[in-house]
């Protein structure tokens, strides 16, 4: 293989790409922590003025950013919690000997596929409406007032919307380890006596762990990133309970316009990413055999 | 027709030198086997004849042709590789007729020449299949036959039979020997099996590390093997090695005798031991036994020999078949 | 396992997956069976099919707003950015399969951490670019982002696919007398187009749902289905059937072809560290 392709050829074959990502990483990161030192609002063009750290010092004491902050934790956390566990029982059910498991399969895959502004959408009216929704309906039929839940419990409903769509993305993760499980060392386990739930606690968890930690991993990354789904349902509100730092550097950008501002806190975000992201390579590095 | 000339070829990947240079001489028609360990450079010489690697240094040539430069597709060799290597999304038809359309060759040609190696490997069955749907030892004779279209001047088969099960590999090294038989090509035949190297070659080339140990036909090997390596590695049970004392009274660092030159007897003998596992093939009985001043020794009777495990038994070699080494490991004649 | 299990004991994790999947797939079921009542009977007591079918929300989502254009922007862009992005990806994936460097791993892993990047960190200046070159609310413009966003995942899926193509069968191309244009031709790309075709298949997927950059970079002259659902989240009226039709129409290509694309999904979105 080697004695083939010269060097030079496969570099040209590479290059495009290359150069596309570079540019498309450094170009406008530069730009953004260039934005971030200036005073720049776009609805007065032209007094811009360089201030340093100083929008880095505003975005980060803004009380705002505190709650967007803890709001991205609690998105991301509580999301991962209900696509982890809910993932793992998942994949254990479909793993058994059931009738018609191709269906279920797609049943349980299919929320992944349906667009974020749809999946919100349909939430928000067709099921948390506090007047016409399912929900809604469903508590008046056992005598209960109906809760509103996009004003009075904005993020956790956000969560349920959010974790809805990732579910089908976890369990298909862990089902594909799972079936990779070899049989015999549950068989050995079986003939070494152990019940059920010890084989599961000590061999398949276990070798489930790397496919969790990637599912925490990738999810992560784009948890963080959370965007359409706010947009549609409450718009980061009421005040910023269901605002997450994309958001937030959402709303600062391109509804107030304050581009100074809005570029600080993309830095911030960039900067969180990083770190999730050193943890995700490693992992990923160590599987790439090269 | 196809002899193959190696003179001072080397092969270096990176600063590791995998072959030191080495020489080696191929007749036209010969079956040669390259047989070692893993790892001794037998698959990379067979590589570097074929073009799939280049020489570090050193000369190729066929036929007095260098052809050291030349790419793969022009030096009119074939290759049969471990894995098969069929082109999966062809049928077994256009496997075979895949070199010679490379050749350039008319239509017609074409199908006469695939049709005549079809007839040759009974390949009539399946030749409009896929090779996912064939069995190993079919995808193997399909190989073969996409080898011998190209009527070259030799063969490469590398490792061939390792991917069959025990059975098939006894029937496919009959056909592999009775193919040269009939096509009288040289053939060089890559393998970890001395077995395999044993029974089907003309010249068995046994390469250790990259280096030549011996050069010889099987029997040549056999009786007479340079080194201790060579013989160790050539002969099934392993031939005995003895050291220490013993050793000295025959005036060598190490002597060896074959399993099956060990004569034996309840008796007593010139060395006496006791019998740890014993195996009965009915065919052959072999011990393995405790000897004193000695170690483990593995021996051979023909047929049904009545010992067991605990029995006392008494070994004495045949004279005639005793090997004496120095501490360098070459024999002393 | 040998072992057959009693017929109870399927029956019954049968009956429990059932049920689960049915919940799971419930809010979709919901919408289609919603985009054929009428506005009334969509915020009446529910009714799961005992209600009057009707098909007008499907005319009117069409006649009452620009459904069709909506329509051919998420094909157009989702479509064209991803052959775009396949044409450049496979070189790239090509070289570094087949002729692997030792920096080969730093350069994949790069590119896959360049897909890791938050798309705030680089909204503005992406924003502001666009806005002063008239990209902004262009088909052309958000074929660009969405080219450069899926650009990493679909070289790093070709890569997996061609370095399944066991090596030696290209030395037996070799040494069957093929030139390298041969080698490409018939045996190379053969075995290549089911790898291609896949990552094809995940990333349409992956760019018709995308919806950052379709939210904040289109109005609505290239908004895709992402964008023009949007839109109905400050609604006039009673809207409810027509969101579900509107929502139907958008969600049915893609449903559908995920169904083909599940392992897809695995190896792409993993980058391999889930067999």
């Amino acid at each position: 293989m080697a004695t083939d392709h010269s060097r030079s050829t496969a570099r040209l074959m590479v290059s495009p790409a290359v150069l596309l990502l570079l540019g498309w990483m450094i170009v406008p990161l530069v730009m953004t922590l260039y934005f971030s030192t200036l005073r720049y609002n776009l609805l007065s063009p032209g007094t811009e003025s360089f201030v340093g750290f100083e929008n880095y010092v505003y975005f980060l004491t803004d009380p705002a950013f505190f709650a967007a902050i803890a709001n991205t934790l609690l998105l991301v956390g509580g999301v991962l919690f209900i696509t982890v566990l809910g993932g793992i029982l998942l994949a254990l059910l479909l793993d058994k000997p059931i009738f018609g498991q191709g269906i279920v399969r797609i049943l349980v895959i299919a929320p992944f596929f349906v667009m974020p502004t749809v999946s919100a959408l349909v939430w928000k009216n067709m099921f948390m409406n506090p007047v016409n929704g399912l929900f809604a309906y469903a508590a008046r039929a056992i005598g209960v007032q109906p809760f509103d839940f996009l004003a009075e419990a904005p993020l956790f409903s956000i969560i349920i919307i959010v974790a809805w769509q990732w579910l089908p993305f976890a369990t298909l993760i862990l089902l594909t380890a799972i079936q990779s499980l070899d049989g015999e060392q549950l068989e050995a386990a079986e003939m070494d006596g152990a019940p059920a739930f010890k084989r599961f606690w000590h061999i398949i968890l276990p070798h489930l762990s790397r496919a969790i930690t990637v599912v925490i991993l990738i999810q992560t990354i784009f948890l963080l990133s959370i965007f359409a789904e706010i947009l549609v349902t409450t718009n980061g509100g009421p005040g910023y309970a269901s605002t997450n730092l994309t958001y937030l550097v959402y709303a600062q950008s391109l509804l107030q316009f304050d581009v100074g501002g809005g570029s600080a806190g993309g830095i911030v975000a960039v900067v969180l990413a990083n770190i999730v992201a050193i943890f995700l390579m490693r992992l990923v590095g160590k599987n790439l055999d090269l | 027709m196809g002899s193959i000339t190696l003179k001072n070829v080397a092969k270096r990947f990176d600063e590791v030198e995998v072959i030191p240079p080495l020489d080696l001489q191929i007749n036209d028609g010969e079956f040669v086997v390259f047989v070692g360990p893993s790892g001794c450079g037998k698959s990379t010489l067979l590589r570097l004849i074929a073009g799939l690697e280049d020489v570090s240094g050193g000369t190729i040539s066929l036929d007095g042709k260098d052809v050291t430069a030349l790419p793969p597709s022009k030096r009119g060799l074939a290759m049969v590789f471990q894995s098969y290597a069929l082109y999966p999304h062809m049928t077994v038809r256009k496997n075979i007729a895949f070199p010679l359309k490379m050749a350039g060759l008319e239509q017609s040609e074409i199908d006469k020449k695939v049709d005549g190696a079809a007839r040759v490997l009974n390949l009539g069955d399946y030749i409009e299949r896929r090779p996912g749907q064939l069995s190993g030892g079919q995808r193997q004779r399909v190989a073969i036959g996409r080898a011998i279209v190209r009527e070259p001047s030799a063969f490469l088969f590398d490792e061939p039979l390792s991917n069959l099960d025990a059975a098939l590999r006894g029937t496919m090294r009959l056909e592999i020997a009775e193919l040269h038989q009939t096509l009288a090509t040289t053939m060089i035949y890559v393998t970890h099996d001395q077995v395999e190297a044993m029974t089907m070659a003309d010249r068995i080339v046994v390469l250790n590390r990259g280096v030549i140990e011996q050069v010889g036909s099987p029997l040549e090997l056999y009786r007479e093997p340079k080194s201790l390596f060579v013989a160790g590695f050539i002969g099934s049970p392993t031939m005995n090695m003895v050291t220490g004392s013993e050793a000295e009274k025959f005036g060598a660092n190490t002597v060896g005798v074959r399993p099956e030159h060990l004569k034996l007897s309840t008796e007593g003998g010139q060395w006496n031991g006791t019998v740890g596992v014993s195996e009965h093939l009915g065919s052959d009985t072999f011990l393995h036994i405790d000897v004193e001043g000695v170690g483990l020794m593995t021996a051979r009777a023909d047929g049904e020999f009545p010992a067991h495990h605990g029995d006392r038994i008494g070994l004495t070699p045949d004279p005639e078949r005793l090997h004496r080494f120095d501490g360098a490991g070459a024999a002393m004649r | 396992m040998a072992r057959s299990v009693t017929l109870g004991t399927r029956l019954g994790w049968t009956a429990l997956a059932w049920a689960i999947g049915l919940a799971i797939f419930f809010p979709i079921l919901w919408t289609i069976l919603t985009s054929f009542k009428t506005e009334a009977a969509a915020i009446g007591p529910p009714q799961l099919f005992a209600f009057e079918w009707t098909t007008e929300n499907y005319t009117e989502v069409q006649s009452r707003s620009p459904y069709f254009l909506h329509f051919m922007n998420s094909v157009i862009i989702a479509l064209g950015s991803t052959l775009i992005a396949l044409a450049i990806a496979i070189p790239a994936a090509w070289a570094m399969a087949f002729s692997p460097t030792k920096r080969t791993r730093g350069l994949l892993l790069w590119m896959l951490s360049t897909k890791m990047l938050p798309p705030v960190g680089v909204l503005i200046p992406i924003y502001l670019l666009f806005r002063n070159t008239g990209l902004l609310d262009t088909r052309i413009g958000l074929v660009i982002v969405l080219t450069l966003v899926n650009l990493p995942i679909i070289v790093w899926m070709l890569f997996t696919y061609f370095r399944e193509i066991p090596g030696e069968i290209l030395e037996a191309a070799r040494m069957d007398g093929a030139n390298l244009k041969a080698e490409i031709i018939h045996v190379l790309t053969p075995m290549a187009l089911p790898g291609i075709a896949s990552t094809l298949l995940l990333n349409v997927i992956l760019a018709w749902n995308e919806a950052f950059w379709t939210l904040n970079l289109t109005a609505a002259k290239a908004a895709p289905l992402t964008a023009f659902i949007a839109s109905y989240s400050s609604p006039e009226g009673l809207f409810y059937a027509k969101l579900s039709a509107a929502s139907t129409m958008a969600i049915a290509p893609v449903l559908i072809l995920g169904w083909f694309s599940q392992k897809q999904l695995v190896r792409g979105l993993t980058f391999g560290a889930v067999k």
